[in-house]
């Protein structure tokens, strides 16, 4: 775009123009009213959508960016991001598997992708038509005669106002941190689940199959409402490291069971990490936050976290309705220069309520890697328990790992128990392995995987698998 | 099978082993005793391979091959099995699985498949109630919560699924009461075998009670000093090392 077109979109009320005549797919660095205005227009979006992005992006304005955090990055400039982009070009993207990164190309050998996936995650410009579209009917068919709605959130915007306007914002308010308010003014893109009252998805929802979601958002945005006696389980990422090029992050999901509904969120991320020196890796910063709503509601968030440079994330439940439950267990690996900040909250609200953390956190080489939880009891929830465990392994002697629990108890009658252990990988235990006749790495792979089998039980059978073969490839050479 | 010649070790700055030399050959039991702080672990390290051991001088020969040159599972695929005084806890694995892990690596390395499961669990099971263990063993993490004497009995099962060449066994009674001591010199008993050497060190004579050694080496101060058949074991019961040390000197 010339710089004198944008000044002229910059000057123009977002109200009046926008609506037409914008050839270009692609915004400059910058963000005010404007982009966000051009953002709503460009997805069709109805004009209280762009209310609610123009008042997240003026209550963002008045925020600071979080410190609190165990990392260590430099500032991010929010002016010299785009906020909109379309997808590369065919001509701009590397023409065949020979133009890509070896390493990328024999991490993908060792995780088992099949080939024609490999050009389409590494960026390659291809025409052949994937397996998955046909999947991805077959599935959508199947969907709408269980009465089951799954589509991007841009789409649910137009098509289906009335739950969105009831439900978007509803669990994590516009305002509720820097991150999600920069992401609730100019979300792109992102899954939209609605699950009606009574109905048991007939199949695990993955992104990975959602049409139209060939390229990953920079700013997803992701709501998913589960009726009463309704269930689904849903599984986000992709095992397979995707490049990217937009470094910074900032995703939004919000969930919410009512009454005996069953929400199980599984996510395995691998993005870039950065090289050897942590360049170039992706920032991370999301809001992942679900309510159960309603009685003997339950939500259950499983994550696999291996990539990125920075990893911000603390998925967490408000337990409102009474008997409900919070689930959350997570591995998370970080290696190399790789630094991640990352737990859950269990914010107790009903009666009876119960949460359950398992927390795995596997560091190596120079990374750094924090646990930061918290555990509310709030007056009401008489009875409420919770049950903490954290454990840290430690490989190498140039890593850190940190844990930062906390608790607010308002409530006699609750229960809380923490266990936290930290360990190394001993020299003993490989030289124990290795001395009955077992390879360093499948020693180092059987150990590692020992100390995750709780968390890698709770996920889906072939992600847990995957998830296995992901941490084999993310832990190699961490050794010796 | 075994030639150790002339072998001098250092840890940490500080020469241990001061020129040993020792063979054994198959289808013998070996003892090698001595005060502590002789080396006697050192040499059993060495030989399986530790880190932090620095070989200054000699030689380390298993049927013609250089064992300095190997890497630690290489010597373990050999056929050298070293059973720990301290075995170590792995949290969360299975010891079913790191048996399993182990046998199929040793068998990936003499060019054989792997065992099929229901031959696997039969051998195991098979071995778990020669060595009076329960099967329940066998879906705890590798010795984590395991008693002294369980750890023990746990490293002779794995001799008994593995079937090494050579069976090193470090201190494998110390923390043993009289019931598990015999158990496992039952099972390091049934290990004896024309094709195999079994090396055994250890600080007292009682565990030679049950284990009767063909050779016995008495180790003193990175040396051999005295080596005799099992009356030795007895005469050092009832004399202690200091007497040796004194013919020595």
């Amino acid at each position: 775009m010339a710089s004198e077109e944008m000044e002229q979109l910059v000057r123009r009320d977002y109200k009046e123009g926008f609506v037409t005549d914008i050839e270009s797919d692609t915004l400059p660095p910058g963000l005010d009213e404007n982009t966000i205005a051009f953002i709503s227009n460009k997805k069709g979006e109805p004009e209280w959508m762009l209310e609610w992005r123009l008042d997240a992006y003026r209550q963002w304005l008045k925020m600071q960016e979080p410190s609190w955090a165990h990392l260590d990055y430099p500032p991010i400039d929010y002016q010299a991001i785009s906020y909109f982009s379309a997808p590369k070009r065919p001509e701009d993207r590397p023409q065949s598997l020979d133009e890509v990164d070896p390493k990328l190309l024999e991490t993908y050998e060792k995780l088992g992708i099949p080939l024609h996936e490999r050009a389409a995650l590494a960026g390659v410009a291809v025409d052949a038509v994937f397996d998955s579209v046909s999947v991805a009917t077959t599935f959508k068919k199947q969907l709408a005669e269980a009465g089951v709605i799954f589509c991007s959130i841009s789409e649910a915007i137009r098509d289906y106002p009335d739950l969105i306007k009831q439900y978007l914002g509803t669990v994590v308010p516009v305002a509720d941190n820097y991150f999600a308010a920069l992401n609730s003014a100019v979300f792109t893109d992102g899954s939209f689940v609605f699950v009606p009252e009574g109905v048991t998805c007939p199949m695990e929802l993955s992104t990975y199959f959602r049409i139209n979601a060939a390229n990953t958002g920079q700013f997803e945005r992701t709501l998913i409402i589960c009726e009463s006696r309704a269930q689904v389980s849903y599984l986000e990422g992709c095992t397979a490291p995707m490049r990217d090029e937009n470094q910074l992050h900032a995703a939004v999901v919000e969930l919410v069971a009512l009454d005996d509904a069953y929400i199980k969120y599984s996510t395995v991320q691998n993005w870039y990490p950065g090289d050897e020196d942590g360049k170039g890796g992706i920032y991370n910063f999301v809001t992942k936050r679900g309510e159960c709503r309603g009685e003997r509601a339950r939500i259950s968030w499983t994550q696999v976290e291996t990539g990125s440079a920075i990893t911000w994330k603390y998925p967490s439940c408000i337990l409102r309705g009474k008997d409900s439950i919070g689930e959350f267990y997570s591995v998370a690996v970080t290696n190399g220069r790789q630094q991640a900040d990352t737990g859950t909250k269990m914010i107790h609200i009903g009666e009876g309520t119960r949460s359950y953390i398992v927390a795995k956190g596997i560091s190596a080489g120079k990374s750094d890697q924090s646990y930061r939880g918290l555990v509310k009891i709030g007056p009401r929830a008489k009875g409420a328990r919770n049950f903490t465990q954290c454990d840290s392994l430690l490989i190498g002697d140039k890593c850190g790992a940190h844990t930062f629990p906390y608790q607010e108890i308002g409530n006699s009658t609750a229960t809380i128990e923490h266990e936290a252990t930290t360990s190394k990988i001993g020299e003993d235990q490989l030289f124990y392995c290795q001395s009955r006749g077992i390879s360093e790495e499948d020693a180092v792979s059987m150990i590692v995987n020992g100390f995750c089998k709780d968390v890698f039980q709770e996920l889906p059978m072939e992600f847990a698998v995957e998830a296995e073969a992901l941490l084999n490839v993310t832990l190699e050479g961490a050794v010796g | 099978m075994l030639q150790v010649n002339d072998l001098h070790v250092t840890v940490e700055g500080k020469e241990i082993l001061k020129g040993l030399t020792l063979t054994i050959n198959a289808g013998e039991v070996h003892a090698i005793m001595g005060p502590n702080g002789a080396g006697k672990s050192t040499l059993s390290a060495v030989i399986a391979g530790k880190d932090g051991y620095e070989v200054t001088q000699g030689s380390i020969t298993f049927e013609g091959q250089n064992v300095l040159e190997m890497e630690i599972e290489e010597r373990a695929q050999a056929g050298l099995l070293l059973g720990f005084q301290y075995p170590v806890e792995i949290p969360g694995v299975k010891n079913i699985y790191l048996l399993k892990s182990a046998l199929n690596a040793q068998r990936a390395a003499r060019g054989e498949g792997e065992m099929p499961a229901p031959e696997f669990m039969k051998l195991v099971k098979e071995k778990l109630g020669f060595m009076k263990m329960d099967a329940s063993f066998l879906q705890r993490a590798v010795n984590e919560g395991f008693s002294g004497g369980e750890k023990k009995r746990n490293e002779i099962l794995q001799m008994l699924v593995l079937q090494p060449k050579l069976a090193m066994l470090d201190e494998i009674d110390s923390g043993l009461d009289i019931d598990a001591m015999k158990v496992v010199a039952d099972g390091v008993n049934s290990l004896r075998a024309e094709e195999r050497a079994i090396l055994l060190v250890t600080h007292y004579q009682r565990l030679l009670d049950y284990i009767v050694p063909d050779k016995v080496h008495v180790l003193v101060d990175g040396r051999i000093v005295k080596t005799g058949d099992a009356e030795l074991a007895k005469e050092l019961e009832a004399n202690g090392y200091e007497g040796i040390e004194e013919s020595v000197a």
